[in-house]
């Protein structure tokens, strides 16, 4: 059963991810990349990472890709002809994608694979916070300055002179 | 859990299919279900409490049973099902130049996204249906899920009306949900812990020990919560979204029949989830107020549901005494006082704690 939902997890992430790509509209390449976004905190949720699903679902789905159609929607004007997104240069692209999927199978056969955890983990949220705090302190305060840094900046950006 | 507890009871009852997976769908399945009658059941109660009270506060009588031939119960007490049975056999309505598919999916996406906010609600001590290690973080995550399908349905409507109804109700609802986890914040410095029946356990023994009356910092920090919650329902005073005098009807205002009333069925579920929330962080949940008293599982329940109704009517309340604010008072009380006082709040919480706790 949970084999079963695990491939129904993957096949929507990789669907939607295929029509955010190829889908002739802007609006539909979001609303498919609310899906992928979905699945991938559906995959997170596999390997037991229940706190990463929930951030996955807060800042990609709540936050950034909130932004993406509000931007989508304050460019496009209701009477005037939808926007449309094109992809050129096919046949280059698919070229680098074909050298690439092969890299990327050359490297997943070799590579040592970690085991996954087959029992379910009884406290996944105070571990986490544990090493923020102690290990990786100084990653995690380095990074709150740069999001002060660039909550200041957009503060001054967007301020009105004078 | 409940689906734990239905699945070994489904193992039991059932032996020839046990441990089939079989089961283990229809332990997901039945509780799925329940929680669809709740929200439907809520919304109807709702729908008719929210008429009453209105009527009530503007010296009116309300829907009242309407003569022989057309009696709507006493009190008017069907009239709620009566408006559901007229919703479900009216046209269905698609404007012509509308973006059919996301019109199509729009009322779906919201619905869900409150939905499964729902799941992590608990109803009493064993009544959960996913006591998640991360649930109330899980249902401040997934409430943002709802925002996309408030801004398709403004966007896929092909009317300006519509549109900025959309546009405000996401700037609204993601600027509230700031104060509104900050809030949340205190609750979980002072329990240690997300889930929602470990911060429910927190709170044991009489009406003292909850949240709420434990420090100064957190009262104040459930009534940030309560304003930022009634602005994420999209209720007065926070409801330009919708605000008729200005939109029509919002984001709705193409939609008709069954679409409609899902919009209204995830409104109401909305509020349930929110006041859930605050009950659950700051009102003992379903523990009783008086220590030792009136604790067994049903009386959980009806503790529960009663909170839920108490802060429900507290937003009624509101709604019919307060005009509607305008945009740029609406971002300064979010952005200029709740935000700052709330992480004060955060700051406050952490002094007492550290001095008395």
């Amino acid at each position: 059963m949970s084999e079963l939902a695990f491939w129904l997890v993957a096949a929507i992430t990789v669907v939607s991810a295929g029509m955010v790509v190829f889908s002739g509209q802007l609006i539909y390449s979001a609303i498919a990349l609310l899906f992928t976004l979905l699945g991938v905190a559906g995959l997170y949720i596999f390997l037991w990472a229940d706190f990463m699903a929930g951030i996955q679902v807060m800042v990609y789905i709540g936050g950034i890709l909130v932004l993406i159609i509000f931007g989508i929607m304050l460019t496009h004007k209701i009477e005037s002809v939808k926007i449309s997104q094109t992809n050129v240069q096919r046949k280059i692209g698919a070229f680098v994608v074909a050298v690439f999927l092969l890299f990327l199978a050359s490297s997943l056969g070799s590579a040592p694979w970690f085991q996954m955890v087959t029992t379910e983990p009884s406290e996944t949220v105070s571990t986490v916070g544990k090493l923020l705090m102690t290990k990786y302190l100084l990653p995690f305060e380095v990074a709150s300055i740069l999001l002060l840094g660039s909550l200041i900046g957009a503060a001054m950006l967007s301020r009105k002179e004078g | 859990m409940t689906v734990d507890l239905l699945y070994d009871w489904l193992n039991e009852t059932i032996p020839f299919l046990s441990g089939n997976d079989l089961l283990l769908l229809f332990a997901i399945l039945i509780p799925a279900l329940m929680l669809f009658l709740v929200i439907a059941v809520n919304a109807i109660v709702l729908v008719y409490a929210e008429r009453k009270v209105s009527a009530f506060m503007q010296d009116r009588v309300g829907p009242m049973g309407q003569g022989v031939g057309l009696h709507a119960g006493k009190w008017g007490m069907l009239q709620t099902i009566a408006d559901a049975l007229k919703l479900i056999s009216k046209e269905d309505i698609i404007p012509k130049l509308a973006d059919r598919k996301l019109f199509i999916m729009a009322p779906f996406i919201i619905f869900v996204g409150a939905f499964i906010a729902v799941i992590a609600l608990p109803f009493g001590e064993s009544l959960i249906v996913a006591d998640m290690n991360i649930g109330i973080f899980y249902i401040l995550a997934v409430s943002s899920f709802g925002v996309i399908g408030l801004i398709l349905a403004g966007w896929s409507s092909n009317n300006k009306w519509s549109l900025y109804g959309g546009m405000r109700s996401a700037a609204q609802i993601i600027s509230y949900e700031i104060p509104a986890g900050l809030s949340l914040v205190t609750v979980i410095m002072l329990t240690g812990t997300l889930s929602m029946q470990g911060i429910i356990q927190y709170q044991s023994g009489g009406i003292f020990d909850w949240i709420v009356f434990s420090s100064p910092f957190s009262f104040i920090a459930f009534i940030i919560y309560f304003i930022a919650g009634i602005a994420e329902t999209n209720r007065t005073p926070f409801d330009i979204p919708e605000a008729e005098s200005e939109l029509v009807g919002g984001f709705h205002t193409e939609y008709s029949g069954m679409r409609w009333s899902f919009f209204f069925l995830s409104e109401y579920a909305n509020m349930l989830v929110v006041n859930g929330v605050a009950v659950t962080a700051f009102l003992g949940g379903w523990q009783s107020p008086i220590s030792g008293y009136f604790n067994t599982a049903g009386w959980g329940i009806f503790w529960f549901i009663s909170k839920i109704l108490v802060l429900v009517f507290v937003m009624m309340w509101v709604r019919w005494t307060f005009p509607r604010l305008r945009v740029d008072q609406l971002m300064d009380i979010c952005w200029k006082y709740l935000l700052p006082i709330a992480l004060m709040n955060i700051f406050g919480v952490g002094l007492w704690t550290l001095i008395f706790g």
